[in-house]
């Protein structure tokens, strides 16, 4: 279908009330035209529709030094298709200062969820975009613009804990002194750089503050071909029609982090999306794999394939194939860089697509929804959207060459922040194998429990388990009494509020290391003590952890002299696995509202027991 | 009038200005569309630019206060491009 029929076919589908096929080509029309004119026939159509679908609101402001209003109904459009519904506050133009440093600006009573700082080069360091200046002139315009934005972030971080994206500072197309700039050891475009590198050094040192890096966006998009000089000057529009749409895309890779709207795998076809042919009938000498043209074009596809296993997205294969000549190309064809260790499940089968989707999310242990799908197949692609439209399915050019690039420019890969269990997932996903290969040899339960040789320490969170933590009350659905999230920002400062204690849980054990899974956070208030968070990653669920978990809160609330244990069990659509978590362990009902039901443990009378097959190791911090 | 090329800004301009197709006609303009302010009045030449991959000169946007006008203007763009 062509843009304008699909806009027909929508109209008609909304007439007929079908919701979930119009959501679905909207969606589709976005991906095939990321215009203007098609942003605004998605924002008002998903006006009627918003209500009937469950988009995940957020609040995003922007602060900037130009016009960027052409760019918000894009961003609108574009988050709208993504699934999520964005309430949208411009900073007044040229104001992006005064309302960062004023607390009582209308940028905090707006209270975002997270703000874009969008200045340029040519607005906050004139000098260095069109003038030719001396090196003294040039440090000094480096110390000069680094300190204020230190400043602004400063002031922004203390009156907000919402996240803060900056723009870093695009090069001039051509330097003021031309060649001869060129010659000098500390020239313009080198001061840049600086602050620049001074931007990223700002944001590792505040929780929350994001590099953009604009430079290297113009630059991808050709920086001759960026601007529209005569919009500039007349409406202060820097930025060219054709290019609105990739910065608004940019925006996007930090807004898919932000919100959680992130993919946790990707599940690849085989024949001419990970090799070129089909090795069903090609064998293993005809398909194309290898370091020369055709073959080159799957090895690039599997060399982003390794870059997002390093970035903590698993991987996995769904391929209508015979298991045996896909096992033998796998395993040994010399072109292959993805071994089979790197798959952390394994379809290949006639089945349908859609369904052996389904078992991957269910054996993965992760939400249908947290599944991107690349296929070479149109067809195949076109089913698996309209059987299971939770999977995010990657739109592929026609030639092998554009795979690559299609799959790096996914924004549901995109993160923010990579803990060390990030890097080691793909590892934890093939020792659980071992695990379960285990479980099905010994006799009973409690041996399998004894036979693992668990030993779990539990710490204060500090600041390097920080981002760790943050990220686990942000993904985890499935053993999670309240879904509580928090952001890093909010969890620093619960951490240090008096009578408030965050910890942190990292289990081992024979297997190897299972990192950072479980997060526990309590308020004692006179002699009482409530647990408001607590929370475990579905990689240890059902080894008795969570009792183990348990039992270290309750001796440390009787400790610190509390006389009861309490919490909410607040029902999610997701986590019933934790459904009977404190009933299990002897609380009882203490009160019943709409949305949860609270227990209580009398810490007098009852005690926890932790497990006798697990090693309990407990760190002390700093303010115990 | 209902040449290939009204029509097409036809449907880009009933897009922008969120009102249905047979509401744009030739005589649509600033005056007598309610939607059609400056804000919306940028978003429609950014639209037009986009899909005719041209760019227009800050006489001609402020030209463009019509349909009839922005047909005539893109023709005329169109017509010394090719």
């Amino acid at each position: 279908m062509n843009t304008s029929d699909l806009r027909q076919e929508i109209d008609r589908l909304l007439a007929s009330s079908d919701t979930g096929a119009a959501s679905r080509l909207l969606a589709e029309l976005w991906a095939k035209e990321s215009s203007s004119s098609a942003a605004s026939f998605l924002i008002s159509r998903y006006q009627q529709l918003r209500s009937k679908l469950n988009l995940l609101p957020y609040r995003l402001a922007i602060l900037r030094s130009f016009t960027v209003e052409p760019m918000v109904p894009l961003l609108r459009a574009a988050a709208f298709a993504a699934g999520i519904d964005l309430t949208l506050y411009v900073s007044e133009f040229n104001a992006h200062v005064q309302e960062m440093l004023d607390p009582a600006s209308p940028l905090y009573r707006f209270a975002p969820d997270a703000a874009i700082l969008a200045v340029q080069t040519r607005d906050v360091v004139p000098g260095l975009w069109r003038g030719f200046s001396t090196s003294a002139e040039q440090s000094q315009a480096v110390g000069r613009v680094t300190a204020e934005f230190r400043h602004w972030a400063g002031v922004f971080r203390s009156h907000s804990q919402a996240h803060l994206v900056v723009h870093n500072l695009e090069q001039p197309v051509l330097p003021g002194g031309g060649v001869l700039d060129d010659q000098r050891v500390d020239n313009q475009t080198h001061a840049i750089q600086q602050i620049n590198r001074e931007l990223r050094q700002m944001a590792a040192e505040h929780t929350g503050v994001y590099v953009l890096d604009y430079d290297a966006l113009v630059a991808r998009y050709g920086r001759a071909n960026w601007h529209d000089e005569g919009k500039w000057l007349t409406v202060r529009l820097p930025v060219a029609a054709h290019n609105l749409h990739h910065l608004v895309n940019e925006w996007l890779r930090f807004l898919h982090p932000l919100t959680g709207k992130v993919a946790k795998a990707l599940v690849v076809d085989l024949d001419n999306t990970l090799w070129g042919g089909v090795i069903g009938e090609d064998g293993m000498a005809g398909i194309r794999l290898g370091t020369e043209y055709p073959g080159a074009a799957f090895q690039e596809v599997q060399r982003a394939m390794l870059s997002l296993y390093q970035r903590g997205i698993l991987l996995a294969i769904c391929s209508k194939n015979n298991r045996e000549d896909a096992m033998e190309a796998l395993q040994n064809h010399p072109g292959m860089l993805v071994k089979q260790t790197h798959f952390a499940a394994m379809r290949i089968n006639w089945g349908e697509k859609a369904q052996n989707l389904l078992d991957i999310a269910a054996e993965l242990n992760i939400g249908v929804d947290s599944l991107v799908f690349l296929d070479d197949n149109p067809f195949e692609r076109q089913q698996v959207r309209a059987q299971v439209p939770e999977v995010f399915v990657i739109e592929l050019p026609h030639d092998p060459m554009g795979f690559a690039r299609a799959l790096r420019e996914c924004p549901r890969f995109e993160r923010l922040a990579l803990s060390t269990e990030d890097q080691q997932r793909g590892h934890y996903y093939q020792i659980q194998r071992e695990r379960e290969q285990l479980e099905q040899t010994v006799s009973s339960r409690e041996d399998f429990y004894r036979s693992l040789g668990q030993e779990i320490e539990i710490a204060p969170v500090d600041k390097s388990s920080l981002p760790r933590v943050a990220q686990l009350t942000n993904k985890t659905n499935q053993f999670n009494l309240t879904t509580h999230r928090y952001t890093e920002q909010q969890l620093s400062e619960l951490a240090s509020s008096p009578n408030w204690h965050c910890f942190s849980l990292s289990v081992r054990d024979r297997f190897g290391d299972n990192g950072l899974v479980g997060v526990a956070i309590t308020h004692e208030e006179d002699t009482i003590c409530e647990i408001d968070t607590l929370l475990l990653s579905c990689r240890v669920i059902g080894r008795t952890v969570e009792t183990a978990f348990l039992s270290f809160l309750a001796d440390h609330a009787r400790r610190h002299g509390s006389f009861k244990l309490r919490g909410w069990f607040l029902p999610t659509r997701k986590n019933a696995p934790a459904g009977e978590f404190y009933p299990n362990h002897g609380f009882q009902v203490v009160e019943k509202s709409g949305e949860g039901t609270l227990w209580a443990l009398d810490l007098e009378e009852d005690r926890v027991a932790c497990p006798e097959w697990i090693r309990l190791d407990i760190v002390e911090g700093d303010r115990e | 009038m209902n040449s290939p090329l009204f029509e097409r800004v036809r449907g880009i301009a009933a897009d922008v200005l969120q009102v249905s197709g047979n509401e744009i006609t030739a005589q649509s303009s600033t005056e007598n569309v309610e939607t059609w302010d400056s804000l919306h009045h940028l978003n429609l030449v950014l639209a037009f630019e986009q899909e005719f991959g041209v760019q227009f000169e800050p006489e001609e946007i402020d030209q463009m206060n019509s349909v009839q006008r922005i047909v005539a203007v893109l023709a005329h763009k169109l017509n010394h491009h090719s």
